[in-house]
């Protein structure tokens, strides 16, 4: 039936993460540290609210932008907590998870033969969304030297006059790099010079581990050129929810909106009211997974170390990307090996794009004792190579 | 007010307090020596009072009840509850003793090996004190969670998938 398909259809590569996905299924007894996701369940405030909801009948749709409600607290939201300032009534988005605001972002802004300037590695639906669109999709590598920041020198190289999008993603999956306000002026610059619409997916944003997280949208004239997306799977541990956003330039969100109504109508009304619940009270309940996740990172980085593998500190998300190189094998074959000899799942980092070789990735989103075990079997693993 | 620092201190300890110095290090991003200076002033503060573990004796095969005894007792002139209370504090059986707002003044925690071992307490230790007006004693029939620690329903949790993107 192949020969029904479209070829975009036809053409999208499957991600990366899925071959080694069926690989790990086949193992019994594995210790996977390949999970994108926290292992904390929903702060029970905002499940309690939804199913509240739920009881008193809260089960039609809501207006395609999201609940009034949601959008008035999220504005209240990010005006006190990352100096943004989006209006309720046409400037935010609620969508279902960060990846559709990502999609309807790019499908909003892009025509076929449009480029689009992509991280290299990061988020695996940033290429898949681009290449629906029918963009042509111009690769940013992160170096490790540059402790995985994106610099404007490599953003110059790979530019060409058709770029319309910038995507950025700090704190980055799966480097957990972030960028300082520092780091990102000279992006800001370039991109006001460049004409640029950036993408910014700020999703791990709250789980920054040493200073303030730095809005792109913040920065001069940014303000109108971005498109702040985020949500609240990471930093509520509502990944199952599917509850995103996007706040921006009136022009853009209402465009993104009309394609959201004819393709999603709304998202899940009950998601949205725990979204609003723990924008209201969950921060306290954050804050502890925060706290918890920012000691394992430590463990993670120290473990690696430990082990005589290079391993960047990583200050976002809840990833560690350490280097592999020193065991002269390719990233999917160490995860390959390591899969079958030890039983530990990991992501090769080439699962997020070429730029990705070299290392893997690892996510603490585990208890102590499974990071502790995971660890000790990838130290068996590699002393026995290097 | 707490630092940055001792409130990540404070969470790793809250945690497992079994770690060393150095293990504390790794996990908090602080020095030996600051853990070891902090922990000593701590604990002659009596901010950190115990190192203890958290049992649950419903996994084991052992008697042991737990009972909620509140009482109404007779403030003293120039002492409130505090006398009374001090009193309470030094019976072994009494785990826990709280000044309680509502329709009771205390609320004890006590422990005994079987109701009746609990019964023969408060008739026998508290029912005869002159300032007790009246108890009402209630057991403990299942722990679903203490400290913040669920005790059941974990093992019933889904699974996430291996790996995600």
């Amino acid at each position: 039936m192949k020969q029904y398909l479209s070829p975009l259809a036809l053409n999208l590569k499957p991600s990366g993460i899925r071959r080694f996905f069926d690989l790990a299924a086949t193992v019994e007894g594995v210790i996977s540290l390949g999970v994108g996701e926290p292992d904390f369940t929903t702060p029970w405030v905002m499940t309690e609210s939804a199913i509240f909801s739920l009881e008193q009948g809260q089960t039609m749709y809501t207006s395609n932008a999201g609940l009034i409600e949601l959008r008035r607290e999220l504005s209240k939201y990010m005006a006190k907590h990352q100096a943004l300032n989006y209006s309720p009534d046409n400037e935010i988005l609620i969508t279902v998870g960060a990846s559709e605001a990502v999609d309807l972002a790019m499908r909003a802004i892009l025509v076929p033969g449009d480029g689009i300037l992509i991280p290299d590695p990061s988020y695996v639906a940033y290429a898949g969304c681009a290449s629906m669109s029918g963009a042509d999709i111009h690769y940013v590598p992160l170096r490790a030297e540059h402790d995985f920041r994106l610099k404007v020198e490599d953003l110059q190289l790979a530019y060409t006059p058709n770029c319309k999008i910038l995507v950025l993603s700090f704190p980055n999956n799966p480097t957990g790099a972030i960028m300082t306000r520092d780091d990102l002026l000279p992006i800001a610059r370039f991109a006001s010079e460049n004409d640029l619409i950036i993408i910014s997916d700020e999703i791990y944003s709250d789980l920054t581990y040493a200073g303030q997280h730095t809005p792109f949208a913040t920065l001069p004239f940014m303000h109108n050129r971005t498109i702040h997306v985020s949500g609240f799977s990471k930093a509520y541990a509502m990944t199952g929810w599917r509850i995103g956003y996007a706040a921006g330039h009136p022009d853009i969100i209402q465009a993104m909106t009309r394609i959201h109504q004819y393709t999603i109508m709304c998202a899940p009304i009950m998601a949205q009211v725990a979204a609003l619940e723990g924008l209201k009270s969950g921060d306290s309940a954050k804050k502890e997974m925060i706290l918890e996740y920012d000691r394992r990172r430590r463990l993670m980085v120290h473990g690696f170390r430990e082990i005589g593998l290079t391993c960047f500190e990583p200050l976002g998300a809840f990833y560690v990307f350490p280097e592999i190189t020193a065991t002269r094998l390719r990233s999917d074959e160490f995860a390959e090996q390591l899969l079958k000899e030890e039983k530990v799942a990991v992501v090769p980092g080439t699962a997020f794009g070429p730029g990705g070789e070299g290392h893997i990735r690892c996510s603490y989103a585990y208890s102590t004792q499974q990071l502790l075990e995971a660890l000790s079997r990838i130290k068996r693993f590699v002393k026995k190579i290097i | 007010m707490l630092t940055e620092e001792d409130r990540r201190l404070l969470h790793v300890l809250s945690q497992d307090c079994r770690l060393t110095p150095e293990e504390l290090s790794i996990q908090t991003g602080l020095t030996p020596d600051y853990i070891n200076k902090k922990i000593k002033q701590w604990e002659s503060d009596k901010v950190i009072v115990r190192y203890s573990t958290l049992i649950n004796y419903d996994q084991l095969e052992e008697d042991r009840v737990t009972a909620l005894i509140d009482l109404k007792v007779m403030p003293q002139r120039g002492q409130g509850y505090d006398k009374i209370a001090q009193r309470f504090q030094k019976f072994p059986e009494i785990k826990s003793v709280y000044l309680m707002s509502g329709d009771f003044d205390l609320c004890l925690i006590v422990e005994g090996k079987n109701m009746h071992d609990i019964a023969q307490f408060v008739s026998d230790k508290l029912s005869p004190l002159d300032l007790i007006e009246t108890t009402s004693t209630r057991f403990i029939l299942r722990r679903y969670k203490q400290d913040g620690v669920e005790f059941h329903g974990e093992e019933e949790r889904p699974q996430r998938l291996v790996i995600t993107p």
